[in-house]
C-alpha cells in the first residue's frame, strides 16, 4: 500500500516533468532563448476629496473647469500648500508595502510645455521621494496552472500632481483644455524590472489594486483613470545578463489591458530579434481592440525635464513617534492604522481554515463573499473551511452569476447558509443537492434548507444494499466502460459514477459509490 | 511728517480721507512724468476713503494706516486692479484676489491708490525696463510743466533734457518715485537682489528688505521664489516699522512664510548704541565704488562709533562669488517660474494658429521682453540635466557658504553690518542705458543681493546728498528674524 502511493506520487512527479518539458521544448523549436523583462510605473489618484496643493474638490463627472482652485490654474502668485490627507494616504500606503519612509522629503518641478499642464511644470518628487525600497508579494494565476508566489520590488513611491485635460477638435482645428483634474494627488509607483510577463503584471496591478482598496487610498477605478499603468518592456537571452532596448507602454486602462499589451509587446520584440531588426527605445499606446500596441508619435527626441527644487514648498517632514503638533504627520500614528493586508489575510485562511492558495486568493479578492465566509465560520464549531468555501464560491456565486443578482440581492440567509453546510459537512446531502436547495431558495427566500431537503427527500442515499443495487445495474448495462476499466482505462470509472448518481437522482454518497463500484470491478476481473 | 502724525490730523478730522486720497491723486497726476504708475485705481481708491471716512467718524478706526494712500508695485496681485508686471504679456491680467499684504493693508484701512512701474517681471535694477517705458527720478528730473516746454522748443534739446533725468532704480521704481514724490505715505515694493533697497537709496527714502519668510509671498509675482520679499517704502524709519508690523505674520497660504507667532516690533525712542556691535564688511569695499558713497560710510561709522557703538572689521569672504551665485539661481527659477506664461489660461494669447506649440512659442516672443527671455534661455540651460551639477547645484552650495559667511559673523558677537547700498548715485538714464540689463544687474546688485542669497534682513537709510545733489544711502544688515534692530 505504501509503495503504491509512493509510486503514483512518482509517477505524477514524472509526468509532471515530463509535460513541463515537452511544453518547453516546442516553445525552444521556436524563440525560447528570449524572455520577456517587465517593469512597471503605476499612478494612482488619491482618493482625498482635495486636491494635493488646492483645496478644489477631486469628484469625477463635475462639469467642465468646475474644480479650479486659482492655483490649479497656475494664476501669478498664487502657492502651492499641501495638503495633510494626500501625505497620511500615500503614507499608509508606503507603509503597507513595507517601505523606507524618508523622514524628509522635498518636491520638484519638471518641466514640459503641455496644454493641460497650466504652470509649464509638475510639481513631484524627483530626487528624494516619500518612500524607497518597498516590497509587494502576490499570487500570479496563469490561465493554465497552478498559482505561485511572486515579489517585486517597489524602488519609489512619490507624491505628485495629476495634469488636466485635452481636448482636440481635428476639423475646428481646437484644443479644449479641462483642467478639474489638474492637481488631483497622485502616488506614482516605480517598480523594479522584476517581472516576465504579462500576466505577471497583471496580478501585480491586482493585488496593488486590493491593497488600495483595503487602505482606502484609491478607489482603482480604471475605467475613470484613478489607476494607470506604465509599463517598461524588453527582452532578453535566457543565458545573458544584457537586456535589449526598453519601449514604455503608456496608460493602460483595464487590468486584462496590462496582460495583454505586455504579452504582445514582449512577442513584437522576439519576432523582431528574430528577424534581426532592432527594437527601437520608443513609447508606445496600448490598442485594446487589436490587443496590439503602436508608436507614439510625441516624444520623438528624449525629453529633458530641467528639474528643479520646488522653492515654494519647504521639506515634507514626518514624525517618527507621536507628536503634539497637528500639523506634522508621524509615522508611528499612521502605521497604526494599517489594516490587515490581503497577503496575511490569505496566509491565516490557509492556515486557519486549510484552504489551498487559488482558494485564499479568490476568497481575499472578493470582499463580500470574505465576510460571508468569516460570518458563517464565526457561527460554526471548528468549521471545515473547504465545505464552507464550497458552499459560499462554487455554489452561492454560481447561483448569483447565473441568475444576474448582485450581492445586496442575496436572497439565501446566512441561517439557511449554515444549514447547508451541516446537511453537506454531515454528510447528509450531496453537493448537488446544495444547489438545487438554493435554486429552491432562491424562488422562496422564506423556505428552510432543511425543510426543503425533507420534503423532497433530498437526502444523502448511503444505504450500502441500495447504491450496490444500482451499481451492480450499471456494471451490466455498460459493459464495455468496464472492460476498458480493467484494461487499465482510469478515465472510464468517472463515467460508471456519474450514471449511478443519475439513477439516484443525483443523492448518492460518492465516496460510498466509488468503493461499491471499485469492489464490483474487482469481482468482474476476477470472472 | 510720519503716518502716526498724519493718522492724527485725520482723527482729529482737520484732514479727511476723501481730501486726502484726492490730493494723492492729484499729486500723481501732476507728476505723470516721472511715469511712476502703471495703473490708477481712482474709483476704488476713493471707495476705500469713503469707508475709511465713515469708520473714523464712527470711531472704528482700524489702525494707523486708516485712511492712509498707499500704492503697490505692479507685481502684487490686486483684486479687480490690473496687475500686468510691466509686461505685455500681463497687459491684461486683472486678478480675482489680493495678495496676503495688499490684503493687510486694504483690512488696515489703506487706501491703494494705484499700481506702480516697474522692471519688466522685477528684473532689472533701473527700472527702465517696463513694457510702459522707465521711471524717473523725481530728484532733479525736469517737472512735467518744464518737460513739455522743452518739446515745444527745439529739438536737440528736447532730446538732451530727456536723458538728462536720473534713473529712479529698480525693480521697485515706481513705488520709490511714488513715495518720494509724496503721492502716498508709503509702498509695497518688492525685494530680490536689490530692488527695494536701490531704488530707496537713488530716490532718498527708505527701503526695507525683511527676513525672508516674514511677509507672506502669497499674490506677490514671483521673480526667485526663494529670495522674493515684499520690500516697505516709506519717507522714515518710524513708518517703515509701522507698516512692517502690520504685514508680517505667519500665513497659511505661503508654506514659507514661518509659522511662530510674530511679535511687533517696537522701537526705542532711547535706543541705546553702547551695547551693539557693527561690522563693516572689507569685501564691499569693492572696486568701482564712489569716493562720495565710501564718505559717507565712513563718516557714518565714525558717527555711530561716537555715538557708543563698538565698530569692528569683518569679513565676508565669499561676497565676491556672490553675484555670479545670484545670476545662476535667477534664471533658473525665472526659467522655471515664466512657464507658466503660454497663452492658455490668461495674459497675451497670440493669433497664431499652426499648432499649439507655434502658439506658445509666438505668445512668449511676442508678450515677454528680450531680457526675460535671454533669462529663461539661460536659466534653462543651467538646468538642463548635464548641466545641473556644475551650475545649479555649485550654486546653491555657494549659497550656503556666503550664508555662513554671515552667519559666522553674527556668531563672533557682531549686531550689524554697515555697507553701502549701491555703487554710487542715481546714474542719469543715458549712461545707466550704455550697459545691458545682464551688466546692470552685476554692478547694482553687487552690495545688495548678499543678502537675499541668506535671507537676511536689511534696509536702506538715506544718509547725505551727493554733490550732484543726488540722494544717497547706506544699508544695515542684521541676522535673519532680527528685524527688530
Amino acid at each position: 500500500m505504501q509503495r503504491s502511493v509512493k509510486s503514483r506520487a512518482v509517477r505524477q512527479a514524472i509526468n509532471f516533468c515530463r509535460s513541463q518539458h515537452s511544453k518547453v521544448a516546442t516553445e525552444s523549436e521556436a524563440p525560447a532563448e528570449w524572455k520577456g523583462v517587465v517593469g512597471l510605473e503605476i499612478h494612482a489618484q488619491i482618493s482625498t476629496s482635495s486636491k494635493l496643493f488646492s483645496r478644489s474638490s477631486t469628484e469625477f463627472n463635475s462639469p467642465v473647469n468646475e474644480n479650479v482652485a486659482l492655483f490649479d490654474a497656475a494664476i501669478p502668485g498664487t502657492l502651492p500648500v499641501i495638503n495633510k490627507a494626500c501625505v497620511e494616504s500615500a503614507l499608509l500606503t508606503a507603509l503597507a508595502l513595507q517601505c523606507r519612509i524618508n523622514p524628509a522629503s522635498t518636491f520638484d518641478r519638471k518641466h514640459y510645455f503641455y496644454a493641460d499642464m497650466p504652470a509649464g511644470y509638475q510639481i513631484t518628487q524627483q530626487r528624494n521621494a516619500l518612500a524607497n525600497n518597498g516590497v509587494l508579494r502576490f499570487y500570479v494565476t496563469p490561465p493554465d496552472g497552478k498559482p505561485y508566489l511572486k515579489s517585486s520590488k517597489l524602488k519609489q513611491l512619490q507624491l505628485e500632481q495629476d495634469s488636466g485635460k485635452s481636448l482636440h477638435d481635428i476639423e475646428g482645428r481646437k484644443s479644449l483644455v479641462d483642467l478639474n483634474r489638474a492637481g488631483i494627488a497622485l502616488m506614482e509607483l516605480v517598480f523594479e524590472p522584476d517581472l516576465s510577463n504579462g500576466e505577471e503584471a497583471a496580478s501585480l496591478v491586482k493585488e496593488l489594486a486590493l491593497i488600495f482598496r483595503k487602505l482606502k487610498t484609491c478607489s482603482c477605478k480604471m475605467e475613470e483613470g484613478a489607476l494607470r499603468v506604465d509599463a517598461n518592456v524588453s527582452v532578453q537571452k535566457t543565458n545573458s545578463t544584457t537586456l535589449g532596448p526598453r519601449t514604455e507602454i503608456k496608460n493602460i486602462n483595464s487590468i486584462r489591458g496590462v496582460a495583454n499589451a505586455i504579452n504582445f509587446e514582449i512577442q513584437r520584440q522576439i519576432d523582431a530579434n528574430k528577424r534581426n531588426e532592432r527594437v527601437v527605445v520608443e513609447t508606445r499606446a496600448y490598442d485594446a481592440q487589436n490587443k496590439s500596441t503602436v508608436a507614439m508619435r510625441d516624444k520623438e527626441e528624449k525629453q529633458d525635464y530641467r528639474f528643479m527644487p520646488e522653492p515654494n514648498l519647504p521639506p515634507l517632514r514626518l514624525a517618527k513617534g507621536e507628536t503634539g503638533d497637528k500639523k506634522i504627520v508621524s509615522i508611528d500614528a499612521i502605521l497604526k492604522r494599517i489594516p490587515e493586508l490581503p497577503e496575511t489575510l490569505r496566509e491565516k485562511l490557509m492556515n486557519e481554515f486549510d484552504l489551498v492558495p487559488i482558494q485564499a486568493i479568490n476568497l481575499v479578492n472578493d470582499e463580500f463573499l470574505l465576510e460571508l465566509f468569516y460570518e458563517l465560520c464565526n457561527q460554526i464549531e471548528n468549521p471545515n473551511g473547504r465545505t464552507v468555501y464550497g458552499i459560499i464560491m462554487i455554489d452561492l456565486l454560481s447561483l448569483l452569476k447565473q441568475n444576474s443578482i448582485s450581492y445586496d440581492k442575496n436572497p439565501i440567509s446566512t441561517g439557511n447558509l449554515l444549514e447547508l453546510y451541516h446537511l453537506k459537512q454531515g454528510r447528509l446531502i450531496s453537493s448537488h443537492v446544495v444547489s438545487k436547495v438554493m435554486d429552491a431558495l432562491n424562488q422562496d427566500p422564506s423556505k428552510s434548507a432543511q425543510k426543503i431537503v425533507e420534503e423532497n427527500s433530498w437526502f444523502l442515499i448511503n444505504d450500502r444494499e441500495v447504491i450496490l443495487k444500482v451499481c451492480t445495474e450499471v456494471v451490466a448495462e455498460n459493459q464495455k466502460k468496464v472492460r476498458a476499466v480493467l484494461k487499465g482505462k482510469k478515465n472510464s470509472f468517472g463515467p460508471l459514477i456519474s450514471a449511478v448518481d443519475k439513477k439516484l437522482n443525483n443523492q448518492v454518497d460518492m465516496q460510498l459509490a466509488r468503493s461499491i463500484m471499485e469492489e464490483l470491478i474487482e469481482k468482474e476481473r476476477n470472472k | 511728517m510720519t503716518i502716526k502724525q498724519l493718522s492724527k490730523e485725520l482723527q482729529d478730522m482737520t484732514i479727511a480721507p476723501t481730501k486726502l486720497c484726492e490730493a494723492s491723486l492729484k499729486r500723481i497726476k501732476n507728476s505723470k512724468y516721472l511715469n511712476n504708475f502703471i495703473t490708477i485705481s481712482k474709483e476704488l481708491a476713493y471707495e476705500q476713503a469713503q469707508a475709511s471716512e465713515k469708520l473714523i467718524k464712527a470711531g472704528e478706526t482700524r489702525s494707523p494706516l486708516e485712511g492712509l494712500p498707499v500704492a503697490v508695485k505692479d507685481n502684487f496681485c490686486t483684486k479687480n486692479i490690473r496687475t500686468s508686471c510691466a509686461s505685455k504679456m500681463l497687459e491684461n491680467f486683472i486678478p480675482t484676489y489680493n495678495a496676503t499684504v495688499v490684503q493687510k493693508l486694504v483690512d488696515h484701512g489703506a487706501v491703494i491708490v494705484g499700481k506702480t512701474n516697474m522692471d519688466e517681471f522685477a528684473m532689472g535694477s533701473g527700472a527702465v525696463d517696463s513694457a510702459f517705458g522707465p521711471t524717473k527720478n523725481v530728484w532733479k528730473t525736469p517737472s512735467g510743466h518744464l518737460k513739455v516746454n522743452t518739446f515745444q522748443g527745439n529739438q536737440t534739446k528736447a532730446v538732451d533734457a530727456e536723458e538728462d533725468w536720473f534713473i529712479a532704480g529698480g525693480s521697485s521704481g515706481g513705488s520709490a518715485a511714488a513715495v518720494a514724490s509724496g503721492a502716498c505715505v508709503a509702498a509695497l515694493g518688492s525685494d530680490t537682489g536689490g530692488s527695494t533697497r536701490i531704488p530707496a537709496a537713488y530716490c532718498g527714502i527708505v527701503g526695507l528688505k525683511p527676513t525672508y519668510g516674514l511677509l507672506s509671498r502669497h499674490g506677490l509675482i514671483p521673480l526667485v521664489n526663494s529670495m522674493d520679499v515684499p520690500g516697505i517704502l516709506t519717507r522714515n524709519v518710524d513708518d517703515t516699522t509701522l507698516i512692517f508690523n502690520l504685514l508680517a505674520g505667519w500665513d497659511p497660504k505661503d508654506s514659507t512664510t514661518v509659522q511662530e507667532d510674530f511679535e511687533p516690533i517696537d522701537l526705542e525712542s532711547d535706543f541705546n548704541l553702547r551695547n551693539i556691535t557693527i561690522g563693516i564688511p572689507q569685501e564691499y569695499h569693492s572696486p568701482g565704488i564712489d569716493a562720495q558713497v565710501l564718505n559717507s560710510w565712513s563718516s557714518v561709522t565714525t558717527l555711530l562709533e561716537k555715538l557708543g557703538a563698538t565698530i569692528v572689521p569683518v569679513s565676508l569672504p565669499h561676497t565676491k562669488y556672490s553675484i555670479a551665485c545670484y545670476s545662476i539661481l535667477n534664471h533658473c527659477e525665472v526659467a522655471s517660474n515664466m512657464a507658466r506664461y503660454d497663452g492658455i489660461e490668461y495674459g497675451l494669447r497670440s493669433a497664431e494658429q499652426q499648432s499649439t506649440e507655434e502658439m506658445f512659442a509666438k505668445s512668449r516672443s511676442q508678450g515677454l521682453n528680450q531680457v526675460v527671455r535671454g533669462r529663461v534661455i539661460s536659466g534653462n540651460y543651467f538646468l538642463l540635466s548635464r548641466n545641473y551639477e556644475n551650475h545649479f547645484l555649485q550654486a546653491l552650495r555657494l549659497r550656503r557658504l556666503i550664508a555662513n559667511d554671515f552667519l559666522n559673523v553674527w556668531a563672533n558677537g557682531v549686531d550689524l553690518l554697515l555697507t553701502p547700498v549701491t555703487l554710487g548715485e542715481a546714474p542719469r538714464f543715458s549712461e545707466f542705458t550704455l550697459k545691458d540689463n545682464r551688466e546692470q544687474c552685476a554692478t547694482q546688485d553687487y552690495c545688495t543681493q548678499p543678502a537675499n542669497l541668506a535671507g537676511c534682513p536689511a534696509i536702506s537709510i538715506p544718509t547725505q546728498l551727493s554733490k550732484n545733489g543726488m540722494p544717497l544711502g547706506l544699508q544695515l544688515l542684521a541676522p535673519n528674524f532680527d528685524d527688530a534692530i
